[in-house]
């Protein structure tokens, strides 16, 4: 009872706040509640037994978006007010497609009826880690976090390829003093994370979204000045996720028989391997997201 | 039972107060706060099912955890890019 309580109050919040972010007058109440919402949905996703989820999600869905659109919102701070338009008709359209899409919630059986599950769990042993979601994310699925690093690394030559140049931001004491006490922190926690990610929630991407949001606030406060495109072994830690990736399976394709397929790793090493691919992809994650968020500053004045 | 029927009905109207705001803007950056709040609903419905196992008793589903786990960086990746083009649109048109 007291759960569903909970989840009455947590359910009313995300709706509200969703529908707040979309309907407010000011642009930074929008992103200040979408920053909210982010926080909201960790919160839930702690709920429904997704712990892997809430981790990423508050160091990305609260953290890193949250920076990257406040910078979005210092361009729009020279931009002339938009009108409000009309809301009657999007919202007699939406309003009918979303009743009819809740008539169809019921369809959805309660039993799963999938067998992957039980499939995990019974190779789970051989996949060299004993937590289901990394071995999922770096063995069975591994396909999926190498193209995904792909996207990534995309996301990052895109929006090279479009800078805008945006107002250089001069530290605030406060915050400076306050960055170097935290970013070690965020350090240690992120090692943790990727460390413990073999046994138990944890893993490549918490750990790199968290190490992200720790060098974000340290390059905010005009501190790290070399990690920036320009750096060569920075552009090195960026492709070292997907060079790693590829390595390890043309060595794992190698190590075994003939007939082994692409990107599963030879049971004896599985371990070592997962841990050094996700190494690098941690580290490839990291710098990737710092790039994206805090994008190329401007050459350093010569007095700064 | 009726927390999961509760979290499918909220992902829902997620998805639905999401259209809203990407059909009404009026600014580009509310629509891409708009499709971040519909990604929000359906990873919320995959989690969702992801939970039915717990239901009986069971571990969650891993395999939805690790695509929506996937999901979430794409997305903030795509936000990003979003951004960064909405930024340079926005110096043009000064």
């Amino acid at each position: 009872m007291a759960l569903l309580l909970f989840d009455l109050v947590l359910c009313a919040l995300l709706l509200l706040l969703a529908g707040a972010a979309m309907l407010s007058r000011s642009l930074t109440q929008a992103v200040t509640l979408f920053i909210a919402f982010g926080v909201m949905m960790a919160l839930a996703w702690a709920r429904l037994k997704a712990p892997d989820l809430a981790l990423a999600e508050a160091a990305i869905g609260a953290g890193l978006t949250g920076a990257l659109c406040f910078t979005a919102l210092v361009r729009y701070a020279k931009q002339p007010a938009y009108p409000q338009p009309a809301l009657w008709r999007p919202l007699t359209f939406i309003g009918l497609v979303t009743a009819l899409l809740l008539a169809s919630l019921s369809q959805i059986p309660l039993q799963p009826s999938s067998a992957i599950p039980a499939l995990v769990q019974q190779h789970l042993p051989q996949s060299g880690v004993s937590h289901p979601v990394t071995a999922v994310l770096l063995n069975f699925r591994a396909w999926d976090t190498l193209l995904e690093l792909l996207v990534l690394l995309l996301a990052l030559l895109g929006a090279r390829q479009a800078p805008g140049d945006l107002p250089r931001y001069r530290g605030w004491s406060l915050s400076i003093s306050w960055s170097r006490l935290l970013s070690p922190l965020l350090l240690l926690v992120s090692g943790y994370l990727l460390w413990r990610g073999a046994a138990a929630p944890g893993g490549a991407f918490q750990a790199g979204a968290l190490l992200a949001s720790g060098l974000v606030i340290l390059r905010l406060n005009q501190q790290l000045s070399w990690l920036s495109w320009r750096h060569f072994w920075v552009r090195m830690l960026v492709l070292g996720g997907l060079l790693a990736f590829v390595l390890a399976g043309a060595v794992s394709l190698l190590l075994q028989d003939l007939g082994a397929v692409w990107l599963s790793w030879p049971q004896s090493i599985a371990g070592a391997v997962i841990l050094i691919v996700e190494s690098f992809a941690t580290l490839a994650i990291a710098v990737t997201l710092t790039l994206l968020v805090v994008g190329e500053p401007k050459p350093e004045v010569a007095d700064a | 039972m009726l927390s999961f029927y509760l979290y499918l009905g909220t992902a829902v109207l997620l998805v639905g107060i999401g259209g809203l705001g990407l059909w009404r803007g009026p600014e580009l950056l509310r629509r891409i706060l708009a499709l971040n709040v519909i990604g929000a609903g359906i990873f919320m419905l995959m989690v969702t099912l992801a939970y039915r196992p717990v239901m009986q008793g069971e571990p969650a589903d891993s395999v939805l955890h690790a695509l929506v786990l996937t999901g979430l960086v794409v997305a903030v990746s795509a936000t990003a890019f979003a951004l960064a083009l909405l930024g340079r649109l926005l110096t043009r048109a000064d």
